[in-house]
């Protein structure tokens, strides 16, 4: 054995036998350092006749390149391992819950509202908004409600004091036919809108709450007649209610803004103990109706021999009850965040004509 | 209104079975709310006579029967005091129910003595008050019968809604008009119907009552009989029983008169005393303050607006609402005075409504009765009156003319296909309408019946051929639709509005909808209500809110004590403002922002940062350009003054309000704090100026920026925002962005570090460059009393 592979040997045991990375460098540095033993050979080099650079260069780069890759290797071998303790060190249980996502809800009443949006948009009817806090021209006079009008009487309505001035006297609406008339003063026929919104009446029990939601409909155009209205709303109510056994029944009315007035009773059937629209086991009122009366087309400032149309209303709370399932309509103005969790919607739940209205 | 079919078919000749009538009711637009028959639950009682009466071996107060209920005797224990032999009865057998009492009967011993059924009193079957005994019948009621045979009970109940137009049908005569009309049937001639050859004025005695009208604004017709020398008894047996069906109790025979002629033909009448009046009776209006004691036994204190029925000493009527009780008949009343008066409906309505006070005279003079059967009324009154109290006839006083003019319309038969929708033969129509008591001139001048104060144009005659032809019948027929794909049509509001929502439902807060109206205390820390009911349903709803906060932090409240650990809520709505409604997003943060948990073993509750942190995500949701907006104070007397803000586009326009709440507030809602909240004001935020769909072109920027970090001590009073701003504005070219990356204090002495990025253009910035800008930097933000540290 030569000094070289002598030399060779040892290096490497000793790289091998190495358990840290300090020992590994502290052998680094003493064979291939500035001052090491290899470093040492290769200035050897220099001093050699060329036929011992000869013989004995490829012997001597043949150590160093050994000793360097060993040392690489071994560096390698422990950083794993370190690391490989560090890791194990690092262990969690990974069965301890993560934080919960929020998850918030969108309420069934602004749910359904988007729903309306959604399919009378495709029907041509924008979205129309009005006050709240209106006064009793809006309200009754304009809709053929005159003062000493009985059906004043059945809207249970909430007035603020008269003013001083005695000015127009100011309520809150009791329903969103005001809408229309505002709509009607405003625009040029033709007209189409839906109307949602809060509405009110002193009356309170389960099934009545002194504030409530409304959607009206309003189309004024030449030539509309009750035909166009049944066709509205059995195609608003199958869409609304995604089912093609929608059955209406017709039932004339009376309401003072329409003439002829109709009431309209949606067909149900019973899954369950529960009313589902659909079929005709039995008949539940959901809308008011009726050609636009032509007084209410002249308070607005047109010509009811020219325009006609008609107008429906209907409770947004209970179509949300006769999709959704709730059964107590006080539940829909508390707040409860497990009811709010329970019947709300998820943000994501945008209606949409490809996606469906309903979620 | 309700009446039975017995009642009903007195004035419709018919075939139609009840199912039939009931259907054809709602089909023509007489909804009909409900059918009883009250009959049905006492079929199993019958009459019975008690045979013997025997004393209860073992009781007092008890007696064994042995009644024949038609079957042979039958022992029955007993405790009517009257029970005694020979008494004719109702007798319930083991197996009936007792609806009075709620349980069925069965075969049991009493006391040691076995009973089979019982004899019943009024009260157990639910036909009377009575059960100081058992019923005692006529003895000649036939044993064995069934009883609701024998009483008359199998006569169901209709009970239909009648709409404010139809005053007709506010009486059973009305009602059968309209089921003729529908083809159910035939109307019998009203003299047939009140068993007589022809409704005619009863020409009397001598000259008519003094009475007239000195307001015939409010009364234009005053028609008035006397009868003298009558009887006040009982009413015959089927007026009592038409009566007691529908849930009017007789009174006497004079008063069941008068309700059974409102109910039948929707006439309302009066009849006085006359005994109790002195001198001749003026209709008038009130005099202010006169005060009249009426007949549900309440005192109306008048103004003189309301018209009145007086004598020479007293009101003795709210015309047209309700009479008085100080000259109403009892059973003493000899002389009468019958009164068939026509009210003005406004009048009536105005009346009725300032005195809160309503009635079945009310309901029908407001919808507006027949004024041309003012005559007719009062014939038929006081034909049953001297039918059945006896007495002698006045003559008719006629005071005032009713309104009486027929009103007719220019029909046109080809709008029930152009307004209604359906095609009816115009032969068909002038049938229907003729029907309902329109005259049809050839040429389609449609003169109204009197009674049909409703039918004013041709509208409303499309409606009777309509409603009669069968409304259902109208054929579905598609709006047009706009060529293409519909277009949009949701306004930049709207779609504000539909973004926050989600955005909001998004990041965690769950949606609520409460009230438009807040107590007075509620709405005083949020600057008070501009809008408070003159009629609130309760004190907690009376003031139309100025903020959704108080609403949400109820709501809240709720919440906490169902045990919510944590209540994110939200509330899209207005605000109701002096200056109008605004539209508005509430937020309120209470409880933990996040549970305990297992890396501290504590909860984090709420502070103003969520609140500031919420109100710039969802203003950015809402499009609103928040890189611009400046925070201010100013949140209000019910925010914590020193941890609250609002969020400004400029200093006047305030986008939101966020912050903590008050704690005072806090315990007026009964919440422990801290809770977070904000009000966005969703009108404030900016439209979005529409520019397509293009967006501007890509250029990022070319060289890499560059980040300084300066750390200084400052003022203890001075905002971050303000160092951040005054340092971006030392280079607003080279500067792009200033942010505050710690704070912290030390020995009384404020420290604030901040980042700055530089972004070079085309070329990179020499070290000379920043420097200038770094001492520009520390310039700027010394004029604001900070030092860059060493």
């Amino acid at each position: 054995m030569t000094d070289l592979e002598k030399m060779q040997g040892d290096l490497l045991g000793r790289i091998a036998a190495a358990d840290d990375l300090d020992t590994v460098e502290a052998i680094r540095v003493e064979a291939l350092g500035k001052s090491g033993s290899v470093t040492a050979l290769l200035k050897s080099l220099g001093k050699m006749t060329p036929e011992e650079r000869q013989a004995e260069g490829p012997r001597i780069h043949g150590l160093r390149e050994a000793v360097t890759e060993a040392i690489a290797r071994r560096k390698a071998t422990l950083e794993r391992a370190a690391l490989d303790a560090k890791l194990a060190a690092e262990t969690i249980d990974m069965t301890l819950p993560a934080d919960t996502p929020l998850s918030g809800t969108v309420h069934p009443v602004s749910q359904v509202m988007d729903e309306l949006a959604e399919i009378f948009a495709d029907l041509g009817f924008a979205v129309a908004t009005g006050p709240e806090i209106e006064d009793d021209w809006h309200n009754f006079t304009a809709l053929n409600i005159p003062e000493s009008h009985p059906a004043r009487a059945m809207h249970d309505t909430f007035y603020f004091p008269e003013a001083e001035d005695g000015e127009r006297k100011m309520l809150l609406r009791t329903h969103t036919s005001p809408v229309q008339i505002r709509t009607m003063m405003q625009h040029k026929p033709p007209i189409r809108i839906i109307a949602p919104g809060r509405t009110y009446r002193s009356d309170s029990d389960a099934t009545h709450t002194p504030m409530f939601h409304q959607v009206e409909g309003l189309v004024i155009d030449k030539g509309i007649t009750l035909g166009h209205l049944k066709w509205t709303l059995e195609t608003f109510l199958k869409a609304f209610f995604e089912r093609d056994d929608i059955v209406l029944r017709l039932r004339p009315s009376y309401f003072p803004f329409t003439e002829p007035s109709a009431e309209v009773d949606v067909g149900f059937t019973v899954e369950k103990g529960k009313r589902v629209i659909g079929g005709s086991d039995g008949w539940m009122e959901v809308l008011g109706s009726g050609m636009v009366h032509p007084k209410v087309i002249a308070a607005c400032g047109l010509d009811p021999d020219e325009w006609q149309g008609f107008a429906f209303g209907c409770g947004i709370d209970r179509l949300a009850m006769l999709k959704y399932g709730m059964d107590d309509l006080r539940a829909f103005f508390d707040g409860d965040l497990r009811w709010l969790k329970h019947y709300g919607f998820s943000a994501l739940d945008v209606p949409t004509l490809s996606g469906g209205v309903g979620a | 209104m309700k009446f039975t079919l017995g009642w009903l078919k007195e004035h419709l000749q018919t075939d139609a079975s009840l199912d039939e009538i009931v259907e054809a009711l709602t089909r023509v637009g007489l909804e009909v709310e409900g059918v009883d028959n009250p009959g049905e639950k006492l079929a199993a009682f019958t009459v019975a006579k008690v045979l013997t009466a025997e004393p209860h071996p073992n009781a007092d107060k008890l007696q064994v029967l042995s009644v024949d209920a038609g079957k042979g005797p039958l022992q029955v224990v007993c405790g009517a005091p009257n029970a005694h032999a020979g008494l004719v009865g109702v007798f319930g057998p083991p197996g009936a129910f007792v609806p009075g009492s709620g349980f069925e009967l069965k075969v049991a011993a009493i006391r040691g003595v076995e009973s089979n059924g019982m004899m019943c009193s009024a009260r157990e079957l639910e036909i009377g008050e009575g059960h100081d005994g058992i019923i005692e019948l006529p003895q000649d009621a036939p044993v064995g019968t069934a009883y609701p045979d024998y009483a008359g009970l199998n006569d169901p109940v209709i009970d239909v809604s009648i709409t404010p137009n139809r005053q007709d049908c506010m009486g059973v005569r009305g009602i059968a008009r309209d089921l003729a009309a529908a083809g159910l049937g035939t109307l019998k001639p009203l003299a047939e119907v009140y068993r007589t050859d022809a409704i005619e004025p009863i020409a009397g005695d001598g000259p008519g009552p003094d009475v007239r009208t000195d307001d015939p604004a409010g009364c234009p017709a005053f028609y008035a009989q006397a009868v003298s020398g009558v009887t006040n008894g009982e009413a015959p047996e089927w007026m009592r029983r038409f009566l007691t069906a529908i849930g009017q109790k007789p009174i006497s025979t004079l008063v069941d008169i008068t309700n059974f002629v409102m109910i039948d033909l929707g006439r309302p009448l009066h009849v006085y005393d006359r005994a109790k009046l002195s001198g001749g009776l003026v209709a008038r209006r009130a005099k202010a303050g006169e005060s009249v004691l009426a007949l549900n036994g309440k005192t109306y204190t008048l103004d003189d607006t309301m018209t009145v029925i007086a004598d020479d000493a007293h009101v003795h009527d709210i015309g047209g609402i309700m009479g008085g009780e100080e000259s109403g008949v009892t059973a003493g009343t000899t002389d009468v005075l019958i009164e068939c008066a026509y009210f003005d409906p406004d009048h009536i309505a105005r009346t009725g409504q300032k005195l809160a006070l309503t009635s079945d005279a009310r309901q029908r003079f407001e919808r507006g009765v027949d004024p041309a059967f003012l005559d007719d009324g009062l014939a038929i009154a006081c034909r049953l009156v001297l039918d059945h109290c006896g007495g002698t006839a006045s003559g008719v006083t006629r005071a005032g003319q009713p309104p009486v003019e027929a009103r007719t319309v220019k029909y046109d038969p080809y709008r029930v296909e152009t307004l209604g929708g359906l095609t009816v033969a115009p032969d068909r129509q002038k049938a229907i309408l003729e029907s309902l008591g329109f005259e049809v001139s050839d040429d389609w001048q449609v003169t109204v019946p009197t009674w049909r104060r409703d039918v004013d144009g041709v509208a409303d005659l499309v409606e009777e051929v309509v409603r009669i032809e069968g409304i259902d019948k109208v054929l579905p027929v598609p709006l047009d639709r706009a060529p293409g794909v519909a277009t949009p049509t949701a306004t930049a509001e709207q779609k504000i509005e539909r973004r926050v929502r989600r955005a909001a439902a998004a990041r965690g807060l769950d949606e609520a909808v409460t009230w438009s109206f807040v107590s007075e205390a509620e709405a005083a820390p949020f600057g008070g209500g501009a809008w408070t009911l003159a009629n609130p349903i309760s004190e907690d709803l009376k003031v139309m809110r100025p903020s959704l906060l108080p609403g949400l932090l109820s709501a809240a409240a709720r919440n906490v004590k169902r045990g919510a650990d944590s209540v994110r809520l939200f509330e899209i709505g207005r605000r109701y403002l002096d200056t109008g409604e605004r539209p508005t997003l509430g937020v309120v943060l209470a409880g933990d922002r996040r549970p305990r948990h297992w890396s501290t073993g504590k909860a984090q509750g709420f502070d103003a940062f969520d609140a500031k942190a919420e109100a710039l995500a969802l203003l950015a949701a809402a499009g609103a350009p928040v890189d611009n907006l400046q925070v201010f104070g100013e949140a209000g007397d019910a925010w914590h003054p020193g941890q609250s803000g609002t969020l400004r586009l400029g200093p006047k326009t305030v986008l939101a309000t966020f912050g903590v709440v008050h704690p005072l507030v806090l315990k007026a809602f009964d919440l422990d704090g801290p809770l977070a909240a904000i009000e966005l004001y969703l009108d404030a935020i900016p439209a979005k100026r529409a520019s397509g769909f293009m967006r501007p072109a890509y250029t990022p920027p070319a060289l890499q920026a560059v980040r300084r970090d300066f750390a200084f001590t400052v003022p203890a009073d001075l905002a971050a925002d303000a160092l951040v701003r005054a340092m971006k504005g030392a280079d607003k070219q080279a500067i792009v962005a200033a942010r505050v990356f710690d704070v912290f204090e030390r020995d009384g002495v404020r420290s604030m570090a901040v980042e700055i990025v530089l972004q070079p253009g085309d070329k990179s910035f020499t070290e000379a460059e920043l420097k200038a800008v770094a001492d520009k930097i520390v310039a700027a933000a010394a004029k604001l009393g900070a030092v860059l540290r060493g």
